[in-house]
Order: C-alpha cells, then sequence, then structure tokens
C-alpha cells in the first residue's frame, strides 16, 4: 500500500490515539504518508488544523516511540507517534 | 527493585506488600486509589481506564527511579488498572519499602502524584446520562 521511501519520497508513520483523542479522530491506529523530515511540530499542526476539536481540550501532546517528544524533533520512517490528552490516570 | 504492571484484571494488594517485604526496611508503606460513587456532584455508575501500555510502563519506571533517587526505597511495586472498573474498585496500587515510615509516606507521595502527572493512562467517567473523559476539557 506505501512504497518504500527514499530522499525524495514521503515516509510513513504510525499514528496512535487515546482517550479523547481517539473520540475526535474516530481511529485508535492509523498509518500516514507524510513528507520527509517532517518535524513533530509540523505534524502537530497539521492535526490541529483538520481537527479543530483539538484546540478544546487543555492540551495534547505527542509521544514518538514511546517517549514524550521535544519541540523540533524530526520523524523518521515508521516512527510511531501517539496523541497524548491530558492524562488522568490514579 | 521494582514490580510495575498493568492489568485489566484486578489488582491485589497483598501481591504489592509481599513483593516489597524486605529485612532491611522497618516500613510499608501502601496507597491503594479505588473508584468512588461521585465526581464534581454527578454520580458515578463506572470508570473505565485506557493505557498506552508501553509507554505507560516506561514512565512508571523513570518515576520509581526518581523516587529511589530521592528516598531510601529497597522495593517498590507500582501497579495500575485497565479497562472497566466499577464502585470500590482499586484503580492504583503503590507500595513501598524503607528503613523508617517518613520516607516511605513522601516517596508514596511524589509516586502518586506523579503518575498523574506524566503516565499515560486515561479515565472515562461514566454517568447516569452521559460519559466524560476526566481532565480533558476545561
Amino acid at each position: 500500500m506505501f512504497r518504500k521511501s527514499d530522499n525524495n519520497d514521503n515516509m510513513k508513520i504510525n499514528i496512535l490515539a487515546f482517550g479523547v483523542a481517539k473520540d475526535i479522530l474516530g481511529s485508535a491506529n492509523f498509518e500516514m504518508e507524510v513528507k520527509p523530515k517532517l518535524t513533530i511540530d509540523e505534524l502537530k499542526a497539521q492535526f490541529l488544523a483538520k481537527n479543530p476539536d483539538f484546540s478544546k481540550l487543555n492540551s495534547i501532546l505527542l509521544a514518538i516511540n514511546s517517549e514524550y517528544s521535544i519541540p523540533g524533533q524530526v520523524l523518521k520512517e515508521n516512527d510511531e507517534v501517539a496523541l497524548i490528552p491530558p492524562v488522568s490516570g490514579g | 527493585m521494582f514490580d510495575l504492571k498493568i492489568s485489566d484484571q484486578p489488582l491485589n494488594p497483598q501481591d504489592c506488600l509481599d513483593f516489597v517485604n524486605h529485612e532491611s526496611t522497618g516500613a510499608s508503606t501502601v496507597f491503594i486509589g479505588r473508584v468512588r460513587n461521585q465526581s464534581k456532584g454527578k454520580k458515578v455508575l463506572r470508570l473505565e481506564f485506557e493505557a498506552y501500555e508501553k509507554m505507560a510502563l516506561k514512565e512508571m519506571e523513570k518515576i520509581a527511579e526518581k523516587a529511589k533517587e530521592k528516598w531510601p526505597i529497597a522495593k517498590l511495586a507500582f501497579h495500575h488498572r485497565t479497562g472497566i472498573t466499577l464502585l470500590g474498585d482499586i484503580a492504583v496500587i503503590i507500595a513501598l519499602s524503607t528503613p523508617h515510615r517518613k520516607e516511605g509516606f513522601r516517596a508514596c507521595e511524589y509516586c502518586i502524584d506523579a503518575l498523574k502527572e506524566t503516565v499515560p493512562i486515561w479515565k472515562k467517567e461514566i454517568f447516569e446520562n452521559g460519559e466524560e473523559w476526566v481532565s480533558a476539557t476545561p
């Protein structure tokens, strides 16, 4: 379904959504094709632009490969990106 | 040494206390968080917990490591439920052993406070007429 990427090609990343983020996107787990070297900030901006309901949340953080991302972090092929709405464990 | 667990099955405080028992320690401190029947004045029927399990375990380990840096903890058990929980069910257990009680109380409080800040686990409250992800919106 997705072509193997090279420098000029899009890359595939895996998105996980939890809690209210899953409700907003209507899906818990899907693949996305994005441009190479996309930053986590650009990806977040894309999500916010496409899904205005995200801006109603107290916060939305993104994790890459099960670690909280840092601003400017660059995505790689096959990264697992999780949308983390405000946590409420305990 | 840590015992970290996320489970959709009922949690057992005795398992945690047995794990943390150590002859170098005089205090076993435990915090148990349970499902209660109301939230902000509304009657709660049940809670549903969801976890990003792989990351939640990593974050729980970071909290345990940090607590061990701050206080002389011999052993620590950190268990959290997922799935559907009913009134009175145990949602979370933190148990730890220390030489004396004071550092035990502090460490236990630190761990539960930190869990609520950083561990990717979400709680949905189910009311009589509706449901809501806790803390999601203002």
